[in-house]
């Protein structure tokens, strides 16, 4: 099997103070815009917050955010479809400890295929992670239609 | 030619000195005898001519202020009979009330002398056609220049506020070789000739400029002397003192002082000498002015002053680059903090964007200071570690400059005032 080694999700990250109603007008931007929002996950300083956005149309998504004035950027992580047995988490995190590579953040959600997960992962050396965990044989996606 | 008076530009600070105690006692005299405004000042701060006798006990005699000759508007502060005045100049006070200066002969002299100086370390003379682009008028900058270029034998080009398009005309055809104006002018002249398809470095024969009126920083002076391929150097001087008065020199680091004219204190917060070469506020005294004397007048610039003999050989004290206003200075737990040293701080910092904010409040006692930046989007990460590291690192280097804890918020792109001004750059929530 031909190793592949660029198998990455796009995700957006945007910057929001901690003002009421931002997360709001965000989310509103995008479905106003027809965007499907798969996941997203906030980190909180106290005074700000990042929140991470896994879309079916990211280039779009980024486009009407800056558009409305938002600051975002666009980061690579790892889209991981979960396999449906048991020890699978289990399995990757030991795999990536083994392997000296970090796990930032992660999240997850429901795939479109009934009984499986999508598993987002960011990891200190993102390209040693995919890397490693398409040779585990592990089924990544690159986008999330 | 190198020194307009070389005698008296290279006299040794010993002599200097040895000058101005004597003229200083000598207008403390005759300001005690001839000024009510001054006689009443020395009387309330215990003061006499006898008390002054060298040049240390200049400290006991009081401060004058802007405000003082705004409350004795138009001529309570002159000590000649008006059929002494030759000339008067008037400044527009952004509080409505003006203020008047008045001239006697010899103070237009001395002004005149001082420019020729001046325009001499800055490499002009005679065969130089040196344009005035100050307004002429009630403001000093037009007709102060004017005299001093005649004096030293260039031709001057009186243009005052003309157009744009005309002074780029008259520069290329009677070959311009300097021009006095503000530094935002001459970049606007930059710019308009850039339109107009002349290059001022290739086509004209400008080489200098001397350049005040208004605050400008070292980068706008490097793109200054890029962009028109002269040299850009830095004049002082208010209304009050005469008008622009004072260049700096070939070396162009630091604007001398002329010192048997003038002499300059820098002066803390409580008005006490601070050491020389430190920051503080300047205080002029005017040695020579007839018509309207000022002791101990406080400028309001923030600077120092140097007494270390210059590398173009003159001897006398050089006025270091303004770092700001008095009123611009904000007071945070005791320590001194210049909105421009936050913005020399952030512009170091390749993360930080353009705008920034203060903000000083009271947590119980104690006085707390944010500073606001933008976050932009080559900044923004995924990781919201970064992010806070970010700000505890511009924390760390501004804590390195102010002596004084900032905490850092990172606010949303484009929510910050664009514009430059104190009341908009600084808030002070305190309740005092
Ligand atoms: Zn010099």
């Amino acid at each position: 099997m031909r190793m592949v080694t660029n198998k990455m999700l796009k995700q957006i990250t945007l910057f929001a103070e901690n003002k009421p109603g931002r997360l709001a007008s965000a989310t509103k931007i995008l479905s106003e815009n027809g965007i499907n929002i798969r996941a997203f996950t906030i980190a909180d300083s106290g005074e700000f917050g990042i929140i991470r956005f896994v879309v079916d149309d990211a280039d779009a998504s980024l486009r009407h955010l800056r558009r409305a004035d938002f600051t975002v950027s666009e980061t690579k992580v790892i889209g991981l479809e979960m396999p449906d047995t048991p020890g699978a988490l289990w399995e990757i995190s030991r795999a990536l400890s083994d392997n000296d590579i970090n796990v930032d953040y992660a999240y997850a959600y429901a795939s479109a295929t009934p009984n499986k997960a999508i598993l987002i992962l960011q990891a200190s050396d993102l390209k040693k992670a995919v890397g490693l965990l398409t040779e585990l044989g592990f089924h990544l996606i690159e986008s999330s239609p | 030619m190198e020194y307009w008076n070389p005698k008296v530009e290279r006299l040794s600070a010993e002599e200097l000195k040895q000058l101005q105690e004597r003229k200083l006692r000598r207008l403390v005299e005759n300001a005690y005898e001839y000024s009510s405004f001054y006689k009443k000042r020395f009387a309330a701060a215990g003061v006499s001519p006898h008390d002054i006798r060298s040049l240390e006990d200049i400290q006991q005699l009081p401060f004058t202020h802007k405000t003082d000759l705004r409350d004795t508007y138009p001529t309570g502060m002159f000590s000649v009979p008006q059929s002494q005045i030759v000339r008067f100049h008037v400044s527009s006070g952004t509080t409505g009330v003006p203020t008047v200066v008045g001239y006697s002969a010899n103070d237009i002299d001395v002004w005149t002398t001082c420019l020729a100086r001046s325009l001499t370390a800055c490499g002009l003379g005679r065969g130089d056609v040196v344009q005035v682009a100050y307004a002429y008028g009630l403001f000093t900058g037009g007709l102060g220049l004017h005299y001093g270029v005649e004096e030293i034998g260039a031709a001057v080009l009186p243009v005052g506020a003309g157009t744009t398009t005309r002074q780029i005309s008259l520069m290329k055809d009677l070959g311009t070789t300097a021009i006095a104006c503000t530094p935002s002018y001459l970049l606007h002249i930059g710019e308009v000739a850039e339109s107009m398809s002349i290059d001022i470095a290739s086509q004209t024969q400008l080489r200098a400029g001397i350049l005040g009126a208004e605050p400008w920083s070292l980068e706008s002076r490097k793109r200054i002397e890029q962009n028109l391929g002269i040299k850009a150097y830095d004049i002082y001087g208010t209304s009050e003192m005469s008008g622009p008065l004072f260049t700096e020199c070939s070396a162009q680091n630091g604007i001398h002082a002329w010192a048997d004219h003038f002499l300059i204190e820098i002066v803390d917060d409580y008005g006490g000498p601070v050491e020389e070469g430190e920051k503080g506020e300047l205080v002029v005294t005017t040695l020579s002015k007839e018509a309207l004397p000022l002791i101990r007048y406080k400028m309001g610039d923030i600077t120092s002053l140097v007494w270390e003999e210059c590398e173009c050989g003159r001897t006398h004290p050089r006025i270091m680059r303004i770092q700001g206003r008095v009123d611009d200075m904000i007071v945070v737990r005791g320590v001194n903090v210049f909105p421009s040293q936050i913005e020399s701080v952030l512009m170091q910092i390749p993360e930080v964007g353009d705008h920034f904010q203060i903000v000083v409040d009271r947590a119980g006692p104690m006085d707390v200071m944010a500073v606001k930046i933008e976050v932009t989007e080559s900044t923004l990460s995924d990781r919201i570690g970064a992010l806070m590291q970010l700000e505890e690192r511009v924390a760390k280097q501004l804590r390195d400059v102010l002596m004084v804890n900032a905490k850092v918020e990172l606010v949303e792109r484009g929510t910050l005032p664009r514009s430059s001004g104190k009341s908009q750059k600084v808030i002070d929530l305190r309740q005092i």
